[in-house]
């Protein structure tokens, strides 16, 4: 006898749905993004009919009342997290919701979210679609320790996902409902732990990883997470964290 | 018996009536208390007779003894931190699910009765550079 895979009333995720008929959460990790955020929220908005959630990492300044201002639904952390638990409950707001999509656009306003749609049309075949910054639009470059270091987890994650990826640390991603229930649970806070492990986990967990080119904007507030004197030092942390999520069983990484 | 001798058992028996003591009153939880009433009833013994200390770093090839105290010591402490640093990743990971949970719990809620967000020292470390 066939196992039964999932009750009747559950949506079937592999069957194409139309756009219109899937929740889509927009997920917007934010840390004191006071001067970007409002703009980035009025943008996700109108950029389809998505709800927009900010969650507000333990932010000093107003980034919550202007993201609240501007429409969006707003979380705050108790205490700052990182970008890995900011996405972990978001994830778990759209598990426990019901949401089909989360797309998640960071707060600082690089990642245009017009694109948005686009990475929603290729969830339909792959469970991961990461917004890359260097397939071709655009002319977003990055030189030294850290294109070093992209370069190296380009390689590996293509290797371990089985795609061609070529920008692994990009934060402009779509998950499907798939990906939604896995990473609710289980969503690496290691450094690079929300980009680099969560692809790994991912692929290690039967889901499907794909790539998309996007256009990158220059941030329009914040400070870059990755200063110029950090780039060197975080080349080593980049190797390291790679180490450990290659050799890391699957069933690790998450609570403890 | 000489003066370090006794110095040594009124070591030993102090360690094991402080730990006996936080054991009794609650301050220590029962699966630390253990290692530390295993390392000090251990010491005790040793310290009333140091013929067992002797002895066992004769069969281990250690011509003085007391160095065979000390890598016993360094052992010891290191597989204790080793077991502190899981513990406190542990509690850490806890603490993590939790401030997500208050999150989404605060939000629900709503605006005005949320406690507000601490600044402090309770951010994950960063690299200085």
């Amino acid at each position: 006898m066939r196992r039964d895979l999932g009750s009747p009333t559950e949506p079937r995720y592999g069957t194409p749905v139309a756009d219109d008929q899937w929740r889509v959460l927009i997920a917007v990790p934010a840390l004191n993004e006071s001067r970007s955020i409002a703009d980035v929220v009025t943008a996700a908005r109108a950029a389809g009919p998505y709800d927009v959630l900010v969650i507000d990492d333990g932010s000093s300044d107003d980034t919550a009342q202007r993201a609240a201002d501007a429409g969006a639904r707003v979380i705050r952390l108790p205490f700052n997290l990182g970008v890995g638990g900011a996405m972990r409950t978001a994830f778990l707001v759209a598990e426990r919701e019901g949401y089909d999509r989360v797309v998640q656009v960071d707060g600082d306003g690089q990642h245009d979210p017009a694109e948005i749609p686009a990475l929603l049309e290729a969830t339909r075949d792959h469970d991961i679609v990461i917004g890359a910054r260097f397939a071709g639009a655009g002319d977003y470059t990055v030189r030294g320790p850290r294109r070093w270091a992209m370069r190296m987890l380009a390689s590996s994650l293509s290797r371990v996902s089985g795609a061609t990826l070529t920008d692994t640390t990009s934060g402009f991603r779509a998950s499907s409902r798939k990906a939604i229930e896995l990473f609710a649970h289980r969503y690496p806070a290691e450094y690079l732990g929300d980009t680099v492990e969560s692809l790994v986990l991912a692929s290690r967990s039967g889901l499907t990883v794909t790539q998309l080119p996007v256009h990158m904007r220059e941030r329009q507030g914040g400070t870059p997470s990755h200063g110029p004197l950090k780039s060197s030092l975080n080349l080593g942390r980049t190797v390291l964290a790679l180490v450990v999520a290659l050799t890391r069983r699957t069933d690790a990484g998450g609570d403890l | 018996m000489n003066q370090p001798q006794i110095l040594g058992i009124v070591a030993a028996a102090g360690t094991l009536v402080f730990v006996i003591a936080m054991l009794r009153r609650g301050i220590l939880r029962e699966k630390y208390a253990v290692l530390w009433l295993v390392v000090s009833l251990s010491l005790l013994v040793m310290a009333i007779a140091p013929t067992i200390l002797e002895h066992a770093a004769r069969l281990l090839g250690i011509a003085v003894p007391s160095n065979l105290l000390f890598l016993l010591s360094g052992v010891v402490l290191l597989l204790v931190s080793v077991q502190l640093s899981y513990e406190v990743s542990r509690l850490e990971s806890r603490v993590r699910r939790l401030a997500e949970e208050v999150a989404v719990l605060s939000e629900r809620i709503g605006p005005g009765q949320a406690p507000p967000p601490t600044d402090g020292d309770d951010t994950p470390p960063t690299v200085a550079g």
